[in-house]
């Protein structure tokens, strides 16, 4: 049974900048992340790995490798239960629809396809003899022809990486008359942009022991996004679901990087066969070549529009490198697909989208999931296009922002407020006045950019997530989760928002989370979805707890419940706090009358039937969060260097549970953005990795990343718990065209290709030069 | 194998270690010091640092022999009897603590530089976390923290 409560008025938990309990551990260097657990007996694995991008498996010797003293397995293909068994449903059980899958391998058989693929395990008493054994493995390949470019890849005559077809997800938009559109539009915009391999570069990296437990039970304790992957590992060995468990750990960082299977096979195979603990660690290197990347796009843009900057017309094509293996590429050019169009009310669109395998290194989920590589193109357009029409970018965007009632390029009717002009007059305004250049040769510019990214899960998936809530009898409580916690605090907000509506001190109220035998599932931490799934989760089973909780304290305080409130572990009427009684009594009275006061509860997203046509129609996602940024650059005329000296992100997130953690996410996903935007790119010659550590892969310092301010705007009008959006994924998406379009707007050079580096800034600045 | 002795936050072990071993191996894998993480084994990430006589170290980078007669302190030595350290109180105070992998290691360059510097600038804030990489927060409510425990400490 629902309980619908009135609208609650007053918050005591809820919306506080409160210390979470999980952050005391953290500062304490208490937590013991994946990497820093052990047992006794615990064998160490290693991964071999390939070192060509397109090759045969001519022959492969392990003998020497097993022969050395300290290592107990060596593990190739023929010795994996189902090799071919993992699916590429990611802890979803219902089917996109439409999707061609390519067979993901566990370990690699007669062929490999890209450099990093794994062909081998190793597992040994320490993990010096483990990496010693890797050396001794003896293989002999033969070079196939490769494919390392996605537009070639289309082609007829290049080599295939798999079957006979390498484009592996074709998606398309189509609304209206497209060429009558731009027949009559007064100006059209077209260009080409492209977008780079990023690397999610999570400072703690994948890691996890597996065991086997008493009752026969596999045990892996592990840093991984999603814990229902214990079915892939069932598959996998070919053993029942019920007798793999996963525990997930606090991660140290994940950005999507955790969501695919990573360490969890190799533990599990290694662990089964020698019945003995086994960690696997990623060194950093294996994570930069071993591990997929963001996917790089080319996109090709065309706007139309009258005189008076109304668009009428977007034809698009995008096309994605999906690297050697498909893993969730169908799904992302999805979301970059719906996402083309950008936050705007566009009448006539005409979007084709393609994924294409190559050689190079498979790509598949990173935070925003293919919505940051069209904003890219859209927002520089906006910008090219209000520059045409000689009209402000901020008006030529206000005129067509979406609003409320407004259909996307899809049919998706928005229902949610839409506070993009609030948030784009935020953002600029919180810029301030104009920095003076620090010398002559700098230039001084600004940019902004406006954004949307769904939240929760494509609706295909029928996506679910359960929770439970049980009061102890001296009023303190526990919660029971599966969500992951990837450090954004996920657990945290569950905490909240059980504490808000049982009445509880905050740190009387236990969090148990992300262990797929004992919490109930709540499925992944991807998509923006784990504060409107499994909050609202906490919350229906909170709701019901309260429910009981008000209905016997009103008997007993002679109040009707609706005049009642809790807080801090005491129940009292809201018009007279000294009317009021121990949370604990009124818990004792209930349980003493049988009714234990535990409730699970499963909250469902909005569901859709599977996609059927590749035109993509009606209700894709639950909802959309929106927002802009804004940027000032300097920009050194000299050296090309592009210094970015002040950012502001504003977004509108629905209702902040907690500030602090939202301007966090505000702030971490422009950081990662600026990254994205000016130093990080993963470079692959013929599909052999160029640059393998942090040396050679510039992440963002405390000196790249300027102060940030953040700017949170609550509508109330989200689909989470008290009308929350999500924010994790919104706030990396228009960074990099803020900081494109405060390039241009500084010397005057469009950069289509990112990360607009050094060099490539001074060769535009150079080429414009030789023109003027 | 040699037999050496290392001081940690006050106190000393004596433990067995190969020439080869380094610092942040001995400190985590033999001594339980978990709290010194293990990033990129390239001195790249800071995740690893602690003190050694009061200076930050990139752990991966030191060998453990090295370390003998030396003080070392971890970011579990911060607390005092139980009491949180100025520095741990404001990380969590400013929301400077997400994923917490780059937590100890920012501590421990921070611990040295308000030891060395009570009374930071942002910029001079910035210059010290520099070689500290955090993938989650920014920067910018690490470097609130440690302006405000500076601001605290000087009280």
């Amino acid at each position: 049974m629902e309980h619908k409560d009135k609208q609650k008025q007053t918050f005591y938990v809820v919306g506080k900048r409160l210390d979470g309990l999980d952050e005391k551990a953290k500062v304490a260097g208490s937590v013991i992340y994946a990497d820093d657990f052990t047992m006794e007996r615990m064998l160490y694995a290693k991964v071999f790995r390939s070192t060509r991008a397109s090759a045969k498996i001519k022959s492969i010797d392990t003998t020497a490798a097993r022969s050395l003293p300290g290592v107990v397995t060596v593990i190739t293909a023929e010795d994996v239960p189902n090799n071919r068994s993992v699916t590429g449903a990611v802890g979803q059980t219902a089917e996109l629809g439409l999707v061609q899958t390519v067979q993901q391998l566990v370990l690699a058989e007669d062929r490999v396809r890209f450099y990093g693929e794994p062909i081998a395990l190793v597992a040994a008493e320490d993990p010096d003899i483990a990496k010693a054994a890797l050396k001794l493995i003896k293989i002999e390949y033969e070079d196939i022809p490769g494919v390392f470019d996605p537009e070639e890849a289309m082609k007829d005559d290049t080599p295939k990486v798999h079957g006979d077809n390498n484009i592996i997800a074709h998606w398309e938009l189509r609304r209206g008359d497209i060429d009558k559109a731009f027949r009559e539009a007064d100006v059209i915009v077209e260009n080409d942009y492209q977008t780079q391999f990023q690397e999610h570069a999570h400072l703690e990296p994948e890691s996890g022991v597996a065991w086997i437990d008493d009752d026969g039970v596999l045990n892996l304790r592990v840093a991984t996004q999603v814990i229902e992957q214990y079915r892939e590992i069932a598959h996998i060995l070919g053993i029942a679901e019920s007798k793999v468990r996963i525990r997930g750990t606090l991660i140290g960082g994940g950005f999507g990087g955790k969501e695919d299977l990573t360490v969890e096979p190799y533990i599990a195979l290694l662990s089964w066969k020698t019945g003995r603990p086994v960690k696997l660690t990623y060194e950093r290197e294996e994570m930069m070549y071993g591990r997929h990347k963001r996917h790089p796009y080319k996109m090709r843009y065309k706007h139309g529009a009258t005189k008076d900057g109304q668009l009428v017309a977007m034809e698009a094509t995008l096309i994605s490198d999906s690297g050697a293996y498909v893993y969730l590429s169908s799904w992302v050019l999805l979301y970059s697909t719906v996402h083309s169009t950008g936050p705007y009310y566009i009448p006539n669109v005409k979007v084709d989208s393609y994924s294409v395998l190559t050689n190079n290194i498979y790509t598949s989920a990173f935070r925003s999931f293919g919505a940051i590589q069209v904003a890219v193109a859209c927002e520089s357009q906006m910008d090219i296009l209000a520059r045409e029409l000689k009209m402000d970018p901020a008006e030529l965007r206000a005129k067509n922002y979406l609003k409320t009632g407004d259909k996307t390029g899809t049919g998706q009717r928005i229902d949610s407020e839409v506070l993009l002009t609030e948030t784009q007059e935020a953002a600029v305004k919180a810029l301030g006045d104009r920095s003076k250049p620090s010398a002559p040769y700098m230039k001084v510019g600004r940019g902004f950019a406006s954004c949307w990214q769904s939240y929760g899960r494509m609706c295909y998936l029928h996506d679910t997530s359960s929770a439970w809530v049980g009061m102890e009898l001296d009023g303190s409580a526990v919660v029971r989760c599966g969500i992951p916690d990837l450090g954004g605090g996920q657990r945290e907000s569950l905490r909240q928002i059980a504490a808000e509506l049982i009445g509880a001190p905050l740190e009387r109220v236990h969090v148990i989370s992300t262990d797929s035998q004992v919490t109930p599932l709540a499925g992944t931490v991807t998509a923006t979805r784990a504060l409107f799934m499994s909050g609202n989760a906490v919350k229906l089973a909170a709701e019901a707890i309260r429910h009981d909780l008000l209905q016997k304290a009103s008997e007993m305080l002679g109040e009707n419940p609706e005049n009642l409130d809790m807080c801090d572990g005491e129940v009292f009427a809201s018009r007279n706090r000294e009317n009021k009684i121990p949370l604990a009594q009124v818990v004792k009275a209930i349980k003493s009358e049988g009714n234990p006061l535990e409730v699970l509860r499963t909250f469902r997203a909005p569901a859709a039937e599977p996609v059927t046509r590749e035109i993509l129609e009606g209700q894709i996602f639950p909802d959309f969060t929106f927002g802009s940024q804004a940027a000032e650059v300097e920009v050194n005329t000299l050296t090309g260097k592009v210094n970015v000296s002040k950012m502001v992100g504003a977004y509108d997130v629905g209702k902040a549970i907690n500030p602090k953690r939202v301007e966090g996410q505000i702030e971490g996903g422009m950081a990662q953005g600026l990254g994205y935007a000016l130093l990080e790119e993963f470079i692959e010659d013929k599909g052999i990795p160029q640059n393998v550590n942090l040396t050679t892969y510039i992440l963002p310092t405390s000196k790249d990343v300027p102060d940030i301010q953040s700017i949170i705007l609550e509508s109330g009008s989200g689909k989470g718990p008290f009308g929350a959006k999500g924010i994790g994924e919104p706030a990396i998406v228009a960074t990099a065209p803020a900081i494109l379009n405060a390039i241009y707007d500084a010397v005057g050079v469009r950069i289509k290709k990112i990360p607009a580096t050094p060099e490539s800034v001074f060769y535009h600045l150079k080429e414009r030069g030789e023109r003027t | 194998m040699i037999n050496i002795r290392l001081n940690v936050n006050n106190e000393d072990y004596q433990v067995e270690v190969a020439p080869y071993h380094t610092l942040r191996d001995v400190l985590r894998d033999k001594l339980g010091f978990i709290d010194v993480k293990n990033g990129c084994n390239e001195g790249e990430c800071g995740s690893c640092t602690v003190l050694v006589d009061g200076k930050p170290v990139t752990s991966c980078l030191m060998l453990a022999a090295q370390a003998q007669g030396k003080r070392i302190t971890t970011a579990r030595g911060l607390a005092t009897d139980g009491k949180l350290h100025p520095l741990q109180e404001k990380f969590i105070d400013c929301g400077a603590v997400q994923c917490g992998y780059c937590t100890p290691g920012m501590l421990m360059v921070a611990k040295a530089l308000l030891d060395k510097n009570p009374n930071p600038t942002e910029e001079e804030v910035r210059a010290a976390i520099s070689g500290n990489i955090c993938r989650c927060t920014g920067y910018q409510q690490i470097v609130e923290a440690i302006m405000a425990a500076a601001a605290e400490m000087n009280k």
